[in-house]
């Protein structure tokens, strides 16, 4: 089952390229292109919505214009691209017959079945068998959703956002825009404006989710923006981990991708959050690819846990900072990140760790890999608050040059108001040795297997905190995106 | 798509430009172009009071400057027997001392040495000694910084010091800039130019000093050109007093197989801001910048430090300590650049703070954007307490409490303080930190606990 399904996938990924970049043909509803108040009214009347998150959206939306007149788009990562034309994006697109919500698989199009089957999502029985609970969000709509039943028995919901909406609406209203309020940014104010669907998770008290959550992302319809919008609340001692992964087809039109996501961890739970992250990174001229602009964060409470742990193959920009906020005394933050720039590729990645509890403690490992023409640049904040008595930050961020027409860069920001924090932060650049290159190949592997190797030797400190088969995929990914970069 | 908001506080200084210009018609055609080149500049900027989305401002709140009112055209007085006490001083070196902006030659103390052209920068623009005209805000002033651009739209007097090629001179070059006693607020722009010739090597202090009291604007500029295969052993001692506002730009070229060490030594001002800009553009220059800051009160003390490796082979280390009591705060901003072709880079960068008080602030960001693939770079930053173990260790050693936290603190300073090296300058930062210690100690409230 499981074995057979990476198997499946690891053929997909020895032939190089992109693999992801079909085009599923699916009738498709489409909102008019372009943002104004009426499309946010019209995506909120085709969700059902209840009153109360319509006026958030129109909030989030009238801020997001404030935004843009005043300041425009964010302009201080080291990322270059043209301007956005956010007229020009279709923010609504759903395949069509989903309005109602399929009840069971065999509701769901078979067409659409067949993406997620190239997609090797475990989707179908599979899925319970490998354990494997599955939110799958096409385009802009949750397509279908796995073991709902079995969950629901310990309490634990997992859901469409739309649906968490409908049958969980005070919960919803009790945590949306707790952590990334639209006020935050300007992704997270877009976002939160027309936001479509995504995926909800809320595990109870005391309940330790016996099995790990995921939902798999797909941009699908050609010049659409996907604006999913995640949220997962831990109550008081639960524990859950998610996993997420993502991609979308070969265009050579640019796509838009602005999430966010919120974690709630309540006193003594602990949510742990993996990210494969493969939207289309562009042809390798730099043609097309996904702009990946994503707000994720989440809020610790009194002896909490979050731990982010991302891998970054894809999109042609990302923009990205999962980070957390340590309120609650004790609280744990973690961040392992490996990100990948090939061909023309760039990345601004990295996170944010917000000290305010007593004795918090946060963990920062990042990994950057550049080659091609490819710039990846760590950026990272460690705010320690007036409060935060014995806070201990660690921070690691190695970078990796393969190629002299590459950028690796590295922007810590160290923000310091309590003195009894302790604080360490360590990085370094090199390339790959040419005697640890020397050494593999004098044993019989190819320069391209050597640097593989030695890559993922390199990004091992992150790969192994992800669930085993993300594990594997990811060390896939890593040596797919590579192909071309080396010899 | 950005609406433009009005650059902030150019008024305040656009009828001082308009009189200036009109005082300075007879200056040379080329200088009135790189001023109004500048003040076109600045009026575009204005000052960088908007922190959001600003990188290079984001930690430091320059509100209290753009409140703040400045006379012009006053001077007060400044005796020789002052500066021997306000800043470092020996008589044996050849010491250029500017006055408010102006190069005084009852102050300065030269001693003709061989192969040494200092004196007033006024004086080598209207004489073109050397290659003032192709030298001067050529690299600085041109760039879109708005205090280098404000102060060269002004740039008049300061100060010049040209090594001629291969002289080694003996004793170090002293420039200090004094701001005099005058009871108005006043803004200066004080200017120094330095060429120092193939295989010279020389030893240049530059110092600060004030002896207003009032609140005094200072945005001095400093240009360094290093020649060929010359070395250049820089100081910088800042000492303004604390109302004062001091944004210093310095920019340095180092041509092949130049060392550039600077060391900094901050302790003065309101708020104060070292910007340290090298640019190695030839294959084995080295460079190390290193500073010792001590703030406290409510002191803003800001370390701007940028290295940019342009040709291969070339080394630059950073280290820079702090030392931050009361509710001050203090940014260090460093950052390597490795270009292209710059192969075969060594970089180096730290940043070491240590905090004694709950409502000091230290913002550190030591960044590297490297565009090469053979490197090697490295960087840390830590910050931290004096904490009860160590304080415990030195007390159980018969050592009392006061005397152990200024030994610790002492300690601490020690390796930026013997970096000090002519024995007047070394003996004037060690009395000025004997003195700071108590100050810190006194607005302490974290030393020694947990």
């Amino acid at each position: 089952m499981t074995n057979q399904n990476t198997i499946s996938r690891e053929s997909d990924l020895s032939g190089g390229e992109y693999k992801w970049g079909f085009v599923t043909d699916v009738e498709t509803d489409l909102a008019p292109k372009g943002l104004s108040e009426d499309i946010v009214r019209l995506i909120s009347a085709k969700k059902e919505e209840p009153g109360w998150l319509l006026d958030w959206r129109l909030k989030a939306y009238r801020h997001w214009v404030s935004l843009y007149e005043s300041e425009g788009e964010p302009d201080w990562a080291m990322i270059d691209y043209p301007d956005v034309d956010f007229q020009d994006i279709y923010y609504y697109a759903a395949p069509k017959g989903t309005n109602e919500a399929p009840k069971n698989l065999d509701d769901v199009d078979p067409e659409m079945l067949e993406t997620f089957e190239k997609l090797g999502i475990p989707l179908q029985e599979r899925a319970a068998l490998a354990g494997v609970a599955v939110d799958a969000v096409f385009d802009s709509i949750s397509v279908a959703t796995t073991m709902e039943k079995q969950l629901g028995e310990l309490g634990i919901i997992f859901c469409s956002f739309s649906e968490a909406v409908k049958n969980h609406p005070d919960l919803v209203k009790k945590y949306l825009g707790s952590v990334v309020p639209y006020t935050d940014n300007f992704y997270a104010a877009l976002n939160a404006a027309v936001f479509s669907d995504g995926s909800f998770a809320y595990i109870p008290p005391g309940v330790r989710c016996p099995i790990e959550l995921m939902t798999y992302f797909r941009i699908n319809t050609e010049g659409s923006g996907q604006f999913e919008r995640t949220l997962i609340v831990a109550d008081a001692g639960a524990y859950v981990s998610y996993l997420e992964g993502c991609t979308a087809p070969f265009r050579k039109t640019s796509q838009l991708h602005a999430a966010t996501v919120e974690l709630v961890a309540h006193d003594d739970s602990e949510i742990k959050y993996s990210t494969i992250q493969n939207w289309f990174p562009g042809t390798p001229e730099g043609e097309g690819g996904v702009y990946n602009f994503v707000t994720k964060r989440g809020r610790a409470d009194k002896n909490a846990k979050i731990s982010w742990t991302q891998v970054e193959t894809g999109s042609a920009i990302t923009w990205k900072y999962p980070s957390v906020i340590l309120r609650g005394d004790n609280s744990v933050g973690e961040f392992f990140s490996v990100a990948l720039a090939n061909n023309h590729q760039q990345a601004d990645t990295g996170t944010k760790m917000i000290h305010i509890g007593k004795n918090t403690k946060s963990t920062i490992v990042s990994k950057g890999i550049s080659a091609g023409k490819g710039n990846n640049t760590y950026r990272g904040q460690v705010q320690i608050m007036p409060g935060a008595e014995n806070a201990v930050n660690h921070t690691q961020c190695d970078s990796l040059l393969v190629g002299d027409q590459c950028g690796a860069h590295t922007v810590p920001y160290i923000e310091v108001r309590n003195p009894t924090a302790r604080l360490e932060h360590e990085a370094s650049t090199s390339k790959v040795s040419d005697d640890q290159l020397f050494y593999l190949m004098a044993r019989g592997l190819s320069e391209e297997e050597a640097h593989h190797m030695i890559i993922t030797g390199w990004s091992r400190d992150v790969i192994k905190e992800l669930p085993f088969e993300f594990a594997l995929e990811a060390s896939q990914l890593l040596k797919v995106s590579l192909e071309g970069a080396v010899g | 798509m950005t609406l433009a908001t009005p650059p902030t506080a150019v008024d305040k200084f656009s009828t001082e430009y308009e009189s200036f210009v009109v005082e300075n018609s007879s200056s040379p055609d080329w200088l009135k172009a790189v001023r109004q080149q500048a003040w076109s500049t600045f009026s575009e900027l204005g000052l960088p009071t908007k922190r959001r989305g600003t990188e290079l401002w984001k930690y430091t709140n320059l509100q209290p400057l753009a409140d703040a009112d400045f006379a012009y055209g006053v001077t007060g007085s400044v005796s020789l027997d002052q500066m021997k006490v306000v800043g470092p001083w020996d008589d044996a070196f050849d010491t250029v001392v500017v006055v408010d902006g102006e190069f005084s030659v009852e102050l300065s103390n030269l001693h003709g040495s061989t192969g040494l052209d200092a004196g007033s920068l006024a004086e080598a623009i209207a004489a073109g000694t050397g290659s003032v005209e192709s030298q001067l805000a050529s690299l600085a002033g041109r760039e879109k910084y708005a205090f280098t651009a404000l102060s060269t739209a002004f740039v008049d007097d300061g100060a010049y010091v040209r090594i001629a090629d291969g002289t080694q001179l003996e004793q170090p070059v002293h420039v200090v800039f004094v701001t005099s006693d005058a009871a108005e607020n006043r803004a200066s722009y004080p200017r120094l130019l330095v060429d120092a010739g193939a295989g010279s090597s020389v030893v240049l202090i530059e110092t600060y000093v004030n002896l207003a009291e009032s609140a005094q604007f200072a945005a001095p500029v400093v240009e360094m050109f290093a020649g060929d295969g010359s070395s250049v052993r820089h100081y910088r001692v800042q000492m303004e007093n604390e109302s004062s506002f001091h944004f210093g730009t310095t920019r340095v070229a180092q041509m092949g197989n130049t060392d550039f060490t600077s060391t900094s030594f901050a302790v003065g001002a309101s708020i104060a801001r070292n910007d340290i800009h090298t640019l190695l553009d030839a294959p084995g220059a080295n460079c190390t910048l290193h500073g010792l800051y001590m703030t406290n009160g409510e002191q803003q003390q800001d370390q701007e430090i940028s290295t940019t490796h342009a040709k291969p082979g070339c080394s630059s280390g950073q280290f820079y300590k702090g030392i931050l009591s009361g509710k001050s705060h203090a940014v260090f901003s460093g950052k390597v650049v490795v270009e292209r072709d710059a192969q075969k880079s060594d970089a180096t960068q730290k940043d070491l703070n240590l905090l004694l008080s709950r409502g000091a602030e230290i913002d550190a960001k030591p960044s590297l954007e490297i565009y090469a693939d053979d490197v090697t770079a490295a960087h840390g930053a830590t910050a931290g307490h004096v904490d009860r173990d160590t304080l415990f260790y030195l007390q159980s050693r018969g050592v009392d409490e006061e005397a152990a936290k200024a030994i610790l603190i002492r300690g601490f300073a020690e390796e930026m303080l013997n970096e000090f090296k002519p024995p007047a300058l070394h003996e004037f930062v060690e009395k000025i930190t004997d003195e700071r210690i108590p100050i810190l100690l006194a607005e302490s409230d974290t030393i020694g606990t947990a």
